[in-house]
């Protein structure tokens, strides 16, 4: 396949005759992250849970809601992308595309992690005072709203690699060797 | 795949340290662990076997500093080297920004490093990356016993496109952090780029 001068499609970015592999990196700003932020915080109350979490599918945490002080959430958003991964996995092998949800019942806790939009995962942990059912009735509707968001992220990050602008304050325009080197003093 | 978020105003990126079964790069975050503040780190989490091997991965959150006000986060994970987890490696591969080869040094490991690069390079055109094209440095650990191959040797079999390498002795500490700023530097300005 010819490919024009410039051209983007999900995952490569390509210029010329030239492949690079910085994939799609996930560039959020203040406005998108608001609007994601109060949806978790009304899946939070509706659902009756006592956290929900926004993962990467890469095991960063994006976004979360309620009560994480006891929480090591950096752990808890690695593990469960690592869960997700070898689930999907798992369903490659019996020929599905993927499993979107998986449930974890606990003596008390339970875990409820869901797919959202093939790039995103949704995580909900509740107890009795919540149930399996209410949990996946709002994580539907959640999940809708998440779904928007994100694609209005990746539009936005397309489009601005069409115009090829940087954000006006791009921690890496003056980025320098002494400011790398610092980090590892 | 980094994660930029302007909101809260973080910087995260994944490492992903890939070599044969028993090479040393479990040992590279223990030692990374080992020698960071209690407030720049946060858990070691191994997924290993009863007998220490890595089952899944090991991950190590380390939060460096500042770059121009924004906080510098380094996602670290090992992959399984036993040659029968392969399907496990793939995965841990998945948005990965930066890959450290840990070779080991011993004259009959040569051929278990060449196979597990062979395996990285297969994975990672899986995704569409390349190594040629990725942040990556090799790192040539074990240097301290006996009955290992020259450098200049192990560059030959294993470094073909004259990448940045190092010499390690992980058990000790010896060119872990020199490894590891050798790739963060290199995903750091491939940032740059782009941004």
């Amino acid at each position: 396949m010819k490919i024009p001068a410039s051209f983007n499609i999900a995952g490569l970015r390509l210029r010329g005759d030239e492949i690079e592999v910085a994939g799609c990196d996930l560039v959020m700003y203040d406005n998108e992250f608001q609007k994601i932020d109060e949806e978790l915080q009304r899946l939070h109350q509706q659902a009756n849970a006592n956290v929900v979490f926004l993962v990467d599918k890469n095991g960063q945490l994006i976004a979360s809601a309620g009560d994480t002080h006891n929480i090591d959430t950096t752990s808890l958003a690695s593990l469960t992308a690592g869960n997700i991964a070898a689930t999907g996995g798992i369903a490659r092998l019996l020929g599905e595309k993927e499993f979107t949800i998986l449930f974890h019942e606990g003596e008390k806790d339970n875990i409820h992690i869901s797919l959202v939009g093939q790039r995103i995962i949704l995580v909900v942990i509740f107890d009795r005072r919540s149930s399996l059912g209410l949990v996946r009735l709002r994580v539907k509707k959640t999940a809708e709203v998440l779904a928007r968001i994100f694609d209005e992220i990746t539009s936005k990050a397309e489009k601005e690699k069409v115009e090829g602008g940087k954000a006006a304050e791009s921690p890496f325009a003056e980025i320098s060797d002494e400011d790398i080197d610092n980090l590892f003093k | 795949m980094s994660f930029i978020n302007y909101s809260s105003r973080e910087i995260n990126c994944k490492i992903v340290y890939y070599g044969p079964g028993l090479c040393g790069k479990t040992t590279n975050l223990q030692f990374i662990y080992k020698k960071t503040n209690p407030e720049q780190k946060g858990k070691l989490i191994s997924l290993a076997t009863e007998s220490e091997r890595t089952l899944f991965f090991d991950f190590l959150p380390l939060a460096l500093g500042d770059i121009r006000g924004f906080k510098v986060r380094f996602h670290l994970y090992t992959v399984p080297g036993q040659v029968f987890y392969a399907a496990s490696r793939k995965l841990i591969l998945k948005g990965v920004d930066g890959v450290i080869f840990v070779a080991d040094s011993q004259i009959e490991r040569m051929e278990a490093n060449m196979e597990s690069l062979e395996d990285l390079r297969i994975n990672l055109a899986e995704q569409g990356y390349a190594v040629e094209k990725l942040p990556y440095a090799v790192q040539y650990n074990k240097r301290d016993i006996s009955h290992i191959a020259p450098v200049e040797e192990m560059n030959k079999l294993l470094n073909v496109n004259s990448v940045q390498w190092f010499e390690g002795v992980a058990t000790a500490g010896v060119g872990v952090f020199e490894t590891l700023k050798g790739v963060a530097k290199q995903v750091l300005l491939e940032l740059k780029k782009h941004y």
